[in-house]
């Protein structure tokens, strides 16, 4: 039986590593790109925060672990704290409940790091913008490298920004 | 019937069942028949000037109010404790106080908005709440543990306090609130479709059963009836939802007891649910799909064909996942006995979805209130009796198979014709409510409509609220360890609980 289902694996279903197309991206992403890849080479540390998020941009980033994704292929890996990271993966508007727990895991990452904003909500607060729970977008808290855009943000849209910080959409 | 011994006044408006205006009398009465576990709490929410109260006896679902006229309402959480919480929170966002409630301590507000009881009738800014004390544990060698807001996973933030004696949890008391988003004050004034938008957007995992669950409340308020086929194809949502969240809950679980391979093959089996909802609906999470009146998509030309072959795919790979799950020793010796929930409490805090079914609550929406189209469905409920970690994931395995059998009907028997009605404003105010079983239980959602058509009040009852305290009682004399596999078996959610 695990034999069986090991088997299942070996057919690669990984796919093909996403273009940098978005040409709003690679500007932002040029940004960054030559003091990241100097300073990290080909790895990235990743500490996610849910700031206030539905939970929808927590499942995609999830997905990102699966068999398709397989996002530890690129150096790309989520690690259990801030102190470990290079990059904070922000989603959601920023609850005024969660603006302290956020910068202070900011505060707790090891410079150089970047962060970005993942998903409508860490841009501008999106449909919860104008609420009295809420802060705003993530750049409202902490200044915020890379924007990743949609609700939410599908596992390849993740991808693609999160190696436009490691590699630059230029060295393509 | 409940409603025709309950005394008050009758609000007809109020769909599909009237509303009852009660006297604080009866409201006691009321009270004491929920503590005695002769009725179900099923909501408890507030206005600016009134508390509702959602009771369910049998197969009926009966909304009460009461009058606030000095800004207090007789507890209920005092006698029911399923009721605290739900409490804390009417007073933190409308200021409305029950004095006889021993906890008085925030629940929502962390004493950092710039208003104080948003929804209440004139919104303060008073003195911010100071700290925060969890309740104690007495006892020597006994020693603390706070986890949190920010988890070491890619999880919703919320705080988890534990007590410990070695290994051992004495108490879990768990923090929550910090991804409230004040969904209730941005519902106020807003149009449907707004409404609708933001729904959507309650709880990520879940957006299916709150669009759906919202629009079904809009449509009781309305009297109107969505087409046959969007009544179909919502289901056919519902039940793409509860596939995608069982796979990926059901790895998760095994991935807490570090049985990785199964959390590989589940992942696997989920990414393909969402594929085939991206190729089949437009969005992988089908959000903005449902709108009062029917669903915003329709099937895209193939539709049919990447769900029947979703279908055929987990029906070959279900079971060898589900033999490798149940013949594997180390897996099974943490999941069996491990996080047990009691059959009396579960009934006791109306706990519903996979956790109050494994442990022997019988209870789901779409037998118990058989909503269109589960009406013409043929399927069961799964149950068991055990209501431990292994009994979690038992009903879950059973309820993808009931959603294949559900989805083979649909796709057989999908009607034709428009997948949307319009629907006008009624003229007059309306009221409505509605109830849909999501993957995780029963979503309640209570609207009031203006005569323009626009929300006068929406309350959006997430079932996390009966499951949440439950999880605390489960934990006890389990080992620290095991927190995570018990949690990840319950999968509570934040941010529908926070709102």
């Amino acid at each position: 039986m695990r034999r069986t289902l090991l088997e299942g694996l070996k057919t690669p279903l990984t796919e093909r590593a996403p273009d940098a197309d978005d040409a709003e991206l690679a500007a932002l992403a040029a940004a960054v790109q030559n003091a990241s890849a100097k300073t990290l080479g080909r790895s990235l540390s990743i500490r996610h925060v849910d700031a206030g998020s539905c939970n929808a941009c927590e499942l995609e980033i999830h997905a990102l672990g699966n068999a398709f994704y397989d996002l530890e292929r690129f150096g790309l890996r989520f690690v259990a704290s801030p102190r470990h990271a290079d990059l904070l993966l922000v989603t959601g508007p920023v609850t005024r409940n969660m603006r302290e727990a956020l910068e202070r895991t900011f505060a707790a990452t090891p410079a150089p790091k970047w962060v970005i904003a993942s998903g409508a909500c860490a841009r501008d607060g999106h449909v919860f913008a104008g609420s009295y729970a809420i802060v705003g977008g993530v750049g409202d808290v902490v200044p915020v490298d890379l924007y990743i855009p949609g609700c939410p943000p599908s596992p390849n849209a993740l991808l693609r920004g999160l190696l436009a910080v490691m590699r630059g959409s230029a060295a393509r | 019937m409940l409603i025709e011994r309950i005394p008050g006044q009758t609000v007809q408006g109020h769909r599909p069942a009237p509303r009852v205006i009660v006297s604080p009398e009866t409201w006691r009465t009321l009270t004491g028949e929920l503590a005695e576990g002769r009725m179900t709490l099923f909501g408890l929410w507030g206005e600016a000037d009134k508390v509702h109260m959602a009771l369910l006896q049998d197969a009926e679902i009966v909304v009460v109010t009461i009058e606030c006229r000095d800004g207090k309402f007789p507890s209920v959480g005092q006698v029911h404790p399923p009721a605290i919480r739900l409490e804390r929170a009417i007073h933190d966002l409308c200021g409305l106080e029950s004095p006889d409630l021993q906890d008085q301590r925030p629940w929502l507000d962390h004493g950092r908005w710039p208003i104080h009881a948003p929804l209440g009738a004139a919104p303060v800014n008073d003195a911010p709440a100071a700290g925060y004390a969890f309740l104690a544990a007495e006892g020597s060698g006994l020693h603390q543990i706070p986890v949190g807001p920010v988890h070491a996973g890619i999880i919703e933030p919320g705080h988890f306090r534990f007590h410990a004696s070695g290994e051992t949890v004495v108490r879990l008391e768990a923090r929550l609130g910090y991804v409230h988003k004040g969904v209730n004050s941005l519902m106020r004034g807003a149009n449907l479709e707004r409404g609708a938008k933001l729904a959507a957007r309650v709880s990520g995992d879940s957006t299916v059963a709150y669009q759906f669950a919202f629009a079904r409340a809009a449509e009781s308020a309305l009297r109107v009836e969505p087409t046959p086929r969007a009544r179909w194809l919502r289901a056919a949502l519902a039940e793409l939802e509860r596939l995608a969240n069982h796979f990926g809950d059901i790895g998760a679980i095994c991935n807490d007891a570090s049985f990785s391979l199964m959390h590989a093959h589940c992942g696997i089996m989920r990414e393909r649910v969402l594929r085939a909802c991206g190729a089949t609906f437009g969005h992988r999470l089908m959000m903005d799909t449902i709108v009062p009146g029917g669903v915003a998509v329709d099937l895209t030309p193939g539709g049919r064909e990447a769900v029947r072959a979703l279908i055929a795919n987990i029906r070959e790979v279900l079971p060898r996942l589900v033999t490798l799950y149940d013949n594997t020793a180390s897996l099974q010796d943490r999941t069996v006995r491990t996080g047990v929930l009691r059959t009396t409490l579960a009934v006791e805090y109306g706990c519903g979805g996979y956790i109050g079914r494994a442990s022997g609550r019988d209870f789901d929406a779409r037998r118990a209130f058989p909503y269109s189209p589960y009406d013409e469905l043929r399927f069961e409920v799964p149950l068991l009796t055990r209501g431990d970690v292994n009994a979690r994931v038992w009903i879950r395995i059973r309820e993808i198979e009931q959603s294949l059998e559900i989805l083979d009907q649909i796709l057989a028997r999908l009607p034709g014709g428009p997948a949307r009605a319009e629907i006008a404003a009624s003229g007059r105010d309306s009221e409505g409510h509605a109830l849909v079983e999501g993957f995780r239980g029963d979503v309640f959602v209570a609207l009031r409509l203006t005569a323009e058509g626009m929300i006068g009040n929406a309350h959006l009852r997430d079932p996390s609220w009966f499951q949440w305290p439950l999880l605390e009682a489960v934990i006890e004399r389990n080992i620290v360890a095991d927190f995570p596999l018990c949690n990840k078996s319950f999968n509570c959610s934040y941010s529908g609980h926070d709102l």
